[in-house]
């Protein structure tokens, strides 16, 4: 085999294998194996499994949830999949302040350890959606990014 | 041509640089979520887009490389990995940087984190591999294989937001960002193509310069070997 033709074989080899790794992933339910986190509908029905280990937990804060005592610095709210969700809500107790964009109805993502009850966090994340838009009339990002620094110091 | 790849496009490249991340940084509007911290996206998103064609356009020449042997094409195909490597860096970096003030962490094993890491990791090992191969022909092949094999991961990095759960967004469109924002990101990802065209030709030329040198019998040897 001239080496010109060798080279067009290791080509189609190379290929093939491209073609198959993209098969595979595509077609196998890697999809429901490789999961950053659950919401709080998947989570509810792992049952005890979920009880288990570390776990993250992504969902909406729910409407009117938030209880943030700035003294001890505890953090409860709860996670549903919807901000007015009624039903499957998880409670979340953190300690700490969590970051800047936190807020009613905002997503999460709590990594920690869930008892049945309460899911202890202890890295509180805010999801970010895929939609940037300028603020509305009144609206006034930059202070309000001026009044979470006055309660950092 | 010379004109066009010397003058024209490094103009376009830094003229369009300045005026994308100008209107990013004073004149498109802050966002009502994240306020100005939103405005890494004049970067960070362009350099995914570049980051990703440079990487494909290395594995099609690599692909052309194996199947035509024209060393040009694997030149070529070095030149852009190694430009894409540096826009993948700058992925990395000014994600990292939004993350920590948005997500709350620097990083995190999401997905799309995953995927993009990994890639980088790809294409920095395909440009190892090449320094330690000395025979040109061996090197150009060896390297296509990783160059095409690690092409796999880019599918992933795109899909990897959609297929999966993941703690990044799902690709934005003209639909969910505002035009005052969606202007300034077309010029920046355009400022970006013309940067990445400027430097992939100039790596090219050093690239074909490189092989020249080693290719050449030493004419001084050659000249000297009387019978």
């Amino acid at each position: 085999m001239s080496p010109a033709r060798q080279k067009q074989v290791i080509a189609v080899v190379a290929l093939s294998v491209v073609a198959g790794v993209l098969a595979f992933i595509s077609l196998s339910d890697i999809e429901d194996n490789l999961v950053y986190y659950w919401d709080p509908v998947q989570l509810l029905e792992k049952g005890e499994l979920a009880k288990k280990a570390t776990i993250r937990l992504g969902g909406v804060v729910r409407k009117e949830s938030i209880d943030w005592n700035p003294e001890t610095l505890k953090l409860h709210f709860k996670v549903g999949m919807t901000p007015n969700e009624k039903e499957e809500v998880i409670t979340v107790h953190s300690v700490g302040a969590p970051p800047q964009m936190f807020q009613e109805g905002m997503g999460v993502v709590v990594e920690g350890q869930y008892d049945g009850q309460i899911f202890k966090s202890e890295r509180v994340m805010v999801k970010h959606s895929n939609e940037y838009r300028a603020p509305k009339d009144g609206e006034r990002p930059q202070e309000i990014y001026k009044t979470l620094l006055q309660n950092e110091t | 041509m010379t004109f066009v790849f010397n003058k024209v496009i490094p103009f376009l490249a830094l003229g369009l640089l300045f005026v994308g991340h100008y209107m990013g940084l004073f004149v498109a509007p802050t966002e009502r979520m994240m306020g100005d911290v939103y405005r890494i996206i004049y970067t960070h998103v362009p350099a995914a887009w570049i980051c990703l064609i440079a990487y494909t356009l290395s594995f099609f020449a690599s692909v052309y490389y194996l199947i035509r042997n024209k060393m040009g094409a694997d030149t070529f195909a070095e030149a852009s990995a190694e430009v894409g490597v540096v826009f993948n860096a700058i992925l990395l970096i000014t994600g990292s940087i939004w993350g920590k003030p948005t997500w709350g962490v620097w990083w995190t094993w999401d997905p799309r984190l995953t995927t993009a890491a990994i890639m980088f990791f790809a294409f920095i090992g395909y440009l190892a591999l090449r320094r330690f191969i000395t025979e040109p022909e061996r090197r150009a092949t060896w390297g296509s294989v990783v160059a095409i094999l690690a092409f796999i991961d880019l599918p992933l990095v795109w899909y990897s937001v959609k297929w999966w759960n993941s703690l990044h967004q799902l690709q934005s469109s003209p639909q969910t960002v505002d035009a005052a924002m969606v202007t300034p990101l077309r010029i920046s990802a355009f400022a970006f193509l013309f940067l990445y065209i400027w430097m992939v030709h100039v790596r090219y030329k050093i690239g074909v310069k490189r092989l020249a040198l080693e290719q050449a019998t030493p004419a001084p040897l050659a000249q000297g070997a009387t019978p």
